[in-house]
């Protein structure tokens, strides 16, 4: 009894599992430092190869899973962790939108594995980098290269409490006229994909005067053909908007056609 | 009569009088909103340019202290801000206990407000008192509040406050208001009272009476501004917007071009909508909800729940339209004031004036 927390709720068991990334949105999650030792009052991480070579058996409540599907191993691993997650929370660019190294989805395969890899006959892996969504069913999406700490720490916090996560809409612009930063595109002429991306990160890059690099993804309303209209108002060329909207998202519907707009 | 030199005079007694002083601050190349404490502080030589999706400040340097208009932000941010927080709960065994916050009311002097923005105060205090009538936080933050207004002497191409009847000078709803007379050889400010507290302040100042010389530089510069203003908007057709054209064509132009980015709404000084957030710790001993600045340009965007308006073109129509129109019948009035920030600070141009004049100019289209 006495080494329950105070309220009597149960304990979630999370697991952390990594396919195609750069270990970045994982490592969010370990730099969340004192915060995580609250997490540990109410969550017993049960698989996360990143931490800790302990790993305990499924089922699990949590599944975080970062990266995106690029080898028919993974198509099959990925639906063996669904089988054992009540919910599966697909976390950060590559695990919700293929991340960039969802460009190859647009080039001949054989092309980037020749240049990239000395013994190409070696490499065995799918034409696509796909988000999770694609192969299994996702329960909730946390967005960003790599996800914001406070997002992941908030909506662990919410299926602990065994509350409906509140998912962010709304566009980057709305945290930055919140937080009074300046508009870098309208009063500087930076290119910004604030208007089209999701908001979450409390607008970093413009709050250092820098333009939004759409890392969070295209937001629900995203408007890229007007966003593609703007930046070509602002000067840019379709070079400069396409090295734009391929990074991060590439292969998110709604930046790819603020590309193909140009290719039509 | 102020004399520039004796500017700090005004700010020393506000201060004294307990108020945190607020006003124009130059922060990375905006005029923005923050604390001041000496006129030092101010954004000196500087004038700005509005263009539809375009701004920039330049120096000019020109010999006055508010010759620019109006920035990104508003002031609404001190009278309802982005975020705060409505009430914590704290969990212990089996109990729950629930701590209502109380908003910030800190005594405030909102220093260079512009003829358009003190109207926008007015008219947030009557949206505010209708939902909560006499109880509002916003009416509890503005009792708190001393308004000192600066009449505008270099409209911006975007402003339209002669249109809306909100400017260049402001009649009433300010404390104290200032016309800034500024050349190479003299630079001093006439003032006007609108309050009881005003006159309070103004009595402190042992000012110099303002001769007529004086008086007739100040209305020369209000009058020059009113001959500056380009723009302006029907505001006949504007009420009428909503019940002549809910189905115009040219709906569908805006909604192709509009980013649903919500900007518009963010700068808006009298946009009033917000959405509350509740956030739990994660050992799920407390929890707290927050009121944050919402848009009605955001997809679940809803009293009801759910997504009431899926086409961009809806969204825009029922942004611009309730301004224009159905605030009238909400209201009573016009929620707009003419400041011009929708169209300078809207990424794609999109610019109210002229799409209610393509709009209203078309009166014989079908309905």
């Amino acid at each position: 009894m006495s080494n329950e927390s105070p309220v009597s709720l149960p304990r979630l068991k999370l697991a952390v599992w990594k396919f195609a990334s750069c270990d970045g949105c994982q490592l969010s999650l370990l730099d969340c430092e004192e915060a995580l030792l609250g997490l540990a009052a109410r969550i017993d991480i049960a698989h996360f190869p990143e931490a800790t070579s302990r790993s305990a058996p499924g089922p699990y409540d949590v599944s975080l899973v970062e990266g995106s599907i690029t080898t028919e191993r993974d198509q099959k691993r990925i639906q063996r962790i669904r089988e054992q997650s009540r919910l599966l929370v697909a976390i950060g660019a590559c695990a919700t939108s293929g991340g960039v190294q969802a460009l190859k989805n647009f080039f001949p395969q054989g092309d980037f594995v020749r240049v990239v890899y000395p013994k190409p006959e070696e490499i065995d892996t799918l034409s696509t980098s796909t988000p999770i969504a694609q192969h299994v069913k996702v329960d909730y999406e946390l967005r960003g290269c790599p996800v914001g700490k406070h997002q992941l720490l908030a909506l662990l916090a919410s299926i602990a409490a065994g509350l409906n996560p509140r998912q962010s809409t709304g566009s980057v612009c709305q945290d930055c006229k919140r937080a009074g930063y300046p508009c870098v595109m309208v009063s500087a002429s930076e290119p910004c994909l604030g208007p089209a991306t999701q908001t979450g990160c409390g607008a970093i890059c413009p709050r250092f005067g820098r333009g939004c690099y759409g890392c969070f993804g295209p937001m629900d309303s995203s408007r890229p053909l007007a966003m593609a209209q703007t930046l070509q108002d602002l000067g840019l060329s379709a070079r400069q908007r396409h090295d734009l909207f391929q990074s991060f998202n590439a292969a998110s519907a709604p930046f790819r056609l603020a590309v193909q707009s140009d290719d039509a | 009569m102020l004399p520039a030199q004796e500017f700090d005079l005004l700010l020393g007694t506000l201060a004294k009088a307990g108020y945190e002083l607020v006003g124009p601050t130059l922060r990375h190349g905006v005029i923005g909103l923050g604390v001041i404490e000496r006129a030092e502080d101010l954004p000196k030589g500087v004038a700005d340019e509005h263009a539809p999706g375009n701004y920039r400040v330049r120096s000019d340097g020109s010999p006055g202290w508010f010759g620019y208009v109006v920035g990104q932000e508003s002031w609404k941010r001190y009278l309802f801000p982005p975020e705060q927080t409505l009430f914590r709960a704290e969990r212990d065994e089996h109990v729950v206990r629930f701590a209502g916050e109380t908003p910030e009311t800190r005594r405030r002097a909102l220093l260079g407000v512009r003829g358009c923005d003190v109207a926008a105060i007015a008219k947030q205090a009557r949206v505010f008192d209708a939902y909560d009538p006499g109880s509002s936080a916003y009416g509890a933050a503005l009792a708190q509040t001393f308004v000192v207004a600066i009449d505008c002497s270099h409209p911006a191409a975007t402003c339209f406050c002669t249109s809306m009847g909100s400017g260049p000078a402001a009649d009433e709803g300010f404390d104290l208001a200032l016309t800034e007379i500024a050349s190479d050889t003299e630079h001093y400010f006439v003032l006007r009272t609108g309050s009881a507290s005003g006159r309070r302040i103004a009595e402190k100042l042992t000012l110099e009476p303002a001769t007529r010389l004086h008086r007739e530089a100040a209305s020369a510069v209000s009058g020059r501004a009113v001959e500056l203003i380009e723009r302006g908007l029907d505001k006949q057709a504007a009420k009428r917007l909503h019940a002549d054209h809910p189905e115009h064509p040219r709906w569908e132009t805006i909604g192709d071009r509009c980013l649903s980015c919500g900007n518009c709404t963010m700068v808006c000084p009298t946009c009033f909508c917000s959405r509350r957030e509740d956030t739990i710790t994660i050992d799920g001993t407390s929890a707290e909800q927050r009121l944050v600045w919402d848009s009605c340009f955001n997809r679940d965007f809803s009293l009801a729940g759910g997504i009431v308006r899926e086409s961009i073109a809806s969204r825009y129509r029922q942004w611009m339209t309730h301004k224009l129109s159905t605030w009238h019948e909400q209201f009573g009035e016009s929620g707009c004031v003419g400041c011009g920030r929708c169209i300078t600070w809207c990424p794609a141009g999109i610019d109210i004036t002229q799409e209610l004049a393509a709009m209203a100019g078309d009166r014989g289209a079908p309905p």
